[in-house]
Order: C-alpha cells, then structure tokens, then sequence
C-alpha cells in the first residue's frame, strides 16, 4: 500500500516539471543530475512550493489536490524536510533548535522529546552549543533530530550529503541510514551520486529533465536502464550507436561489429551501454562470444587502477573509444588486445 | 543655561525612532514579497525621503497637516488639536526624515536572510509569526540594530522640517538643532558651540554603543 502518492505538474517558465510516483513505508531514492527537478518535487510534496494541478497524499490524508481546491499549508502537512544546508535557526542553540520542531507539546514533554532525540542522534554535551559551533555532520546530526521531534509523517531529504566533506560522508551515511531504518513511513532520497543511493534505497525513480521514470527495484535500474540518460546516471561510460541485428543481437555501425545479447532485442534501441567493470580482457583464444579487438590508444594512471583508453580495431574514424580499467599488476604495457563482454551486459538503451 | 532643548530633542528622537522601526520593519517586509514592478514604485517613494531636502518634506507637511490642510483641519475641528508648532509636530518630521534609513537596513538585511530556514519552520509546523519573531528577525538582528540606531542618529540632527513643521519656541518646540541656528544668529556663539559639543558627544556616545555591540557580536559568534 501507498504512503504517499505525488502526481504533479508545474511549469517554470520553459521548464515542466512532471513527478509521478507512489513510495511505501520505504526509502525512495530520487536520482538525477542537478536542476532536473529533484528539489522542486520535495519542495511541492513539504507547501514550500505550490504545484499547477496535480494531486499529493500521505497516509490517506490528502495534502493537495487542485480539483477539489486542497492545498494544506506546511504547517499542516507533517512532512519533515532535510536540507541542504540544513536550515538549522542560527540564534537558537542545539536543544532549543531540537525543541522547535516540538513547540506545540507541554513543556514537560517537549524537555523529554529533546532529550530522547539527543541520545538517539548521539548529541550529548552539545545541547547548548549553536549550530555555527557544530561540524557539518553534527549540525546533520540536529537537523533529523528537530525534524524527528516534530514527529512527521514521511521525510523528505534533499542532497543529503551536499554540504559535506566526502571523508566525512562514509560514517555519516550509516548514521542517517540507521535513523531512516527506524522510521514508520515513507523517506524520498534525492540525489545526483548513484552509489549514494545504490546503497540506501532498494528502489530508485530516475528523473530526467523535469519528468520522473516510474519507480524501479535498484538491480533492474542498474541491470537495464532503459534509456542512454538513466544509463549515465547510473555510472554507464562507454556508448555505441546500435540497431537490432537479430532477434538476440545487435550491430554497433561505427565499430563494424555485433554483439550477442543473449535476449530479445527491441526494435527501437538507438545504443548500447558498455559498463566499464563489465569489460574483461582476453588471454589468448577462449570461447568467449562478444570479442572485441582493441587497440590501446591511451593510458591514465589511477590511484589504484590503469584507465585504458582503446580503439576498436576496423572501427570508423571518430568512432567512440572504449574505456577500461585494469589493476595496475595486470597492465603490463600491451599495445592491442581482445575485451569482451557477457551477452546479458550488454546495455539496450534507447 | 536652559536644558529644555536636549530634554526635547531627546525624547523626539526617542518616539520618532519606536515607530520607525515598526513601521520601517513592516514595509521592509512586506515590499520584500510584492512583485517587481508595484516594488520598484513602492521602494522609490519610500526611499524619496532620503535624498529630499528636509525644507521640501517640511513643505509637503505642512500641506497635509496645516490647521486649513486636509487632515490638519480635520483634526483641528474634531478633536480641537492642532497638529502643527507644538513639541511633538517634530516628530512627523523625524519619522519621514528618518524612515528610509530603518526601511532599507531592515530590507538589505530580510534580503540576505536566508529563506530556508523560514521554510524549515514551516515545514516544523511554526505559526508565521513565530518564525518571523523568533528565527527571522533575531537572524537579521545586525542590519535592523543599525537602522534603528542611524534612525535614533538621524532624528535627533533633523533640522529642515523641523523648524518649519514645530518652529523655534524656546521652552517649548526648541530642538538642539534649532536651538544651534537661534543661538548662532542672535550672534551668542559660545553658548551656540556648547550645544554643538553636546550634539557630537551624543552621536558620538551612540555610534561607539554600535559599533560596540557589532564586535561583542562577532567575537560570541566566531568564524562566519
């Protein structure tokens, strides 16, 4: 069952901006690259924003509906907002901040929420501290425990991990995790960083320039991402224009060449997406199918890996190059050799 | 040597000030959110006051609030008050005079406020007001001490309107910097510079309590 149901449209100035989606008592994760419209969405789904038609619910309570003329203030929704920056109020201290988010309960109780939330999100001793005495990932740490105080019914996070050293994001990350974990209701995860979201989130909505892909399981969005722009996000490097060559096979015209795929190909795939860890390089002549012969055309040092740059041999000029990567005691200086790629690898993008 | 006119010059900078910096916070607010073209109008005529010569906006008062004015005759005739030369017709000159000052500190600074954090009060659940009293204003707190301190500055050298809205009574309307020019033209000069010390120790005394405060700020916050 849905927790939260979103449809809306909002138009700003060219931009339109079309979110459709439904999020159970889970973590969704909204990927996309920056200014596509993660953060208009959360900010329709929290008031902040006001969306042209459409309609929003959370827990069978109707936020906004503009057939009916429903729009509930902020105030009312109950939907606890992580931003970016955090939004911490600056001329309040840790426990007043924490507090605010319960300023509707008796005292007695309020003083109770903050100490409850303050050992939940590790805080002691920093009560009286301001937030500008805080780190990036205390100040973090504050912002859940004020929107957690306030008791919401989902919570929204946008770019959680935006404003924050990436040394510091790692602890962090399990940290959120573990509180997101414990929440009864629907979280919406925004971000640009797929590994971020690939660890979190068990589904994932792609968003591309405005428009939301309907929700998918994580390991189908990464086994078949559909389309070329959902396969960028999903880290794909290597792009060659294809076509259907047989029922189970496509050819790659500016390599000359065909790959197996080892399903059915649709008719309408416009390229194929060549995962820079799916490609394995050959030792002498195996039985592999998809072989490819490359030549290299460049390497670049990693820290731990040799990024290859190959040409594909026979292919046409400015052709796309391939890249690879390999463990540095594997890169003994080779000038060609045969990559392949297992049939079910082989992305089918349109 | 008479003291009226400190006591006097005081208390009109005084009032002047409390309402201009309600009325100087209110507009700031409130213009901040109309849309571009009514604010532009709105933030000019609001500002006009600044750049004005004082005798022009004591001109204009004195065309409203005049006893055989609109609105001085109204009152002259329903209340039996008249709204010019007593102590406290000063004060109509000192709001006007001193208001852009409190209006455009308080604007520049709900400008650079940042508005997140009125969104996450929204979204917590906190009333309007709330957020406005207890997160907006105490994060502007800097921008709107110094327009009401440059307000409180302002209104207590205003001369222009003064002298023409409430006049030179000695005892009665006479303001420091009315007091000044009566003194320097019936040629009693030293008494003229006494009043001058004083007015630049009061200025003085109130840019140093800013300035002050502004460091006391800083060193509490630390960095940012």
């Amino acid at each position: 069952m849905a927790d939260l149901c979103v449809h809306i449209k909002k138009r700003l100035g060219k931009f339109q901006l079309e979110s459709d989606f439904e999020a159970g008592h889970e973590i969704l994760a909204l990927l996309g690259a920056s200014g596509c419209g993660k953060s208009m969405t959360l900010k329709c789904i929290a008031g902040i924003e006001t969306p042209d038609s459409g309609y929003i619910e959370l827990g069978g309570r109707v936020l906004f509906d503009s057939q009916r003329r429903i729009n509930l203030s902020p105030q009312k929704r109950r939907v606890g907002y992580l931003f970016q920056q955090f939004a911490l109020f600056p001329n309040m201290t840790v426990a007043q901040n924490i507090a605010a988010g319960a300023h509707d309960k008796p005292r007695a109780e309020r003083k109770a929420l903050v100490e409850e939330k303050v050992a939940m999100l590790r805080l002691e001793g920093l009560e009286d501290k301001k937030p500008r005495q805080l780190s990036g990932g205390q100040q973090q740490r504050v912002a859940l425990a004020r929107i957690l105080a306030g008791d919401p019914a989902a919570i929204l996070l946008d770019e959680p991990f935006a404003a924050l050293d990436s040394y510091l994001k790692w602890q962090l990350e399990q940290e959120l995790s573990r509180v997101l974990r414990a929440f009864p209701g629907p979280c919406i995860w925004v971000s640009h960083d797929r590994d971020e979201v690939y660890r979190n989130c068990q589904r994932m909505c792609i968003m591309e320039a405005g428009k939301t892909d309907p929700p998918r399981d994580k390991h189908l969005v990464f086994a078949d991402p559909v389309t070329h722009s959902a396969a960028r996000l999903t880290g794909c490097k290597n792009y060659v224009e294809a076509r259907a060559a047989g029922a189970t096979s496509v050819f790659l015209p500016p390599w000359n060449l065909t790959l197996e795929a080892g399903r059915p190909v649709p008719q309408d795939i416009a390229w194929a997406g060549l995962r820079v860890h799916s490609l394995m390089r050959l030792e002498g002549d195996g039985e592999e199918q998809n072989r490819i012969p490359c030549r290299v055309q460049e390497v670049i040092e990693d820290v731990f890996e040799m990024i290859l740059v190959l040409e594909v041999e026979g292919s046409a000029p400015d052709s796309p190059t391939l890249r690879m990567e390999l463990p540095k005691a594997e890169w003994q200086g080779q000038t060609r050799f045969q990559v392949t790629i297992a049939p079910a690898d082989v992305l089918l993008l349109r | 040597m008479d003291w009226y006119p400190l006591y006097n010059s005081l208390r009109i900078a005084w009032i002047s000030t409390v309402v201009t910096f309600f009325l100087g916070i209110l507009a700031a607010y409130y213009i901040a959110k109309t849309p571009r073209v009514l604010k532009g109008i709105l933030d000019v005529i609001l500002t006009l006051p600044l750049v004005l010569p004082p005798t022009v906006v004591g001109y204009l008062l004195l065309r409203v609030l005049g006893p055989k004015r609109l609105i001085g005759q109204w009152f002259l005739e329903t209340f039996g008050i008249r709204l010019v030369m007593t102590w406290w017709s000063a004060i109509f000159a000192t709001i006007v005079i001193s208001f852009p000052l409190m209006y455009r500190t308080a604007r520049g600074a709900f400008e650079s406020f940042d508005e997140t954090l009125a969104q996450a009060g929204q979204t917590l659940g906190l009333s309007g007001s709330y957020i406005f009293w207890r997160v907006r204003m105490p994060a502007c707190r800097q921008g709107i001490l110094a327009g009401t301190v440059l307000s409180f500055a302002r209104a207590l050298g205003e001369y222009g309107a003064t002298s023409m809205i409430a006049g030179y009574t000695p005892g009665r309307t006479a303001t420091i910097s009315t007091t000044v020019y009566q003194l320097w033209r019936t040629d009693n000069d030293a008494e003229a510079f006494l009043w001058v010390l004083i007015n630049i120790a009061i200025s003085f005394v109130v840019l140093m309590a800013v300035n002050m405060l502004e460091k006391r700020e800083r060193s509490k916050g630390g960095a940012r």
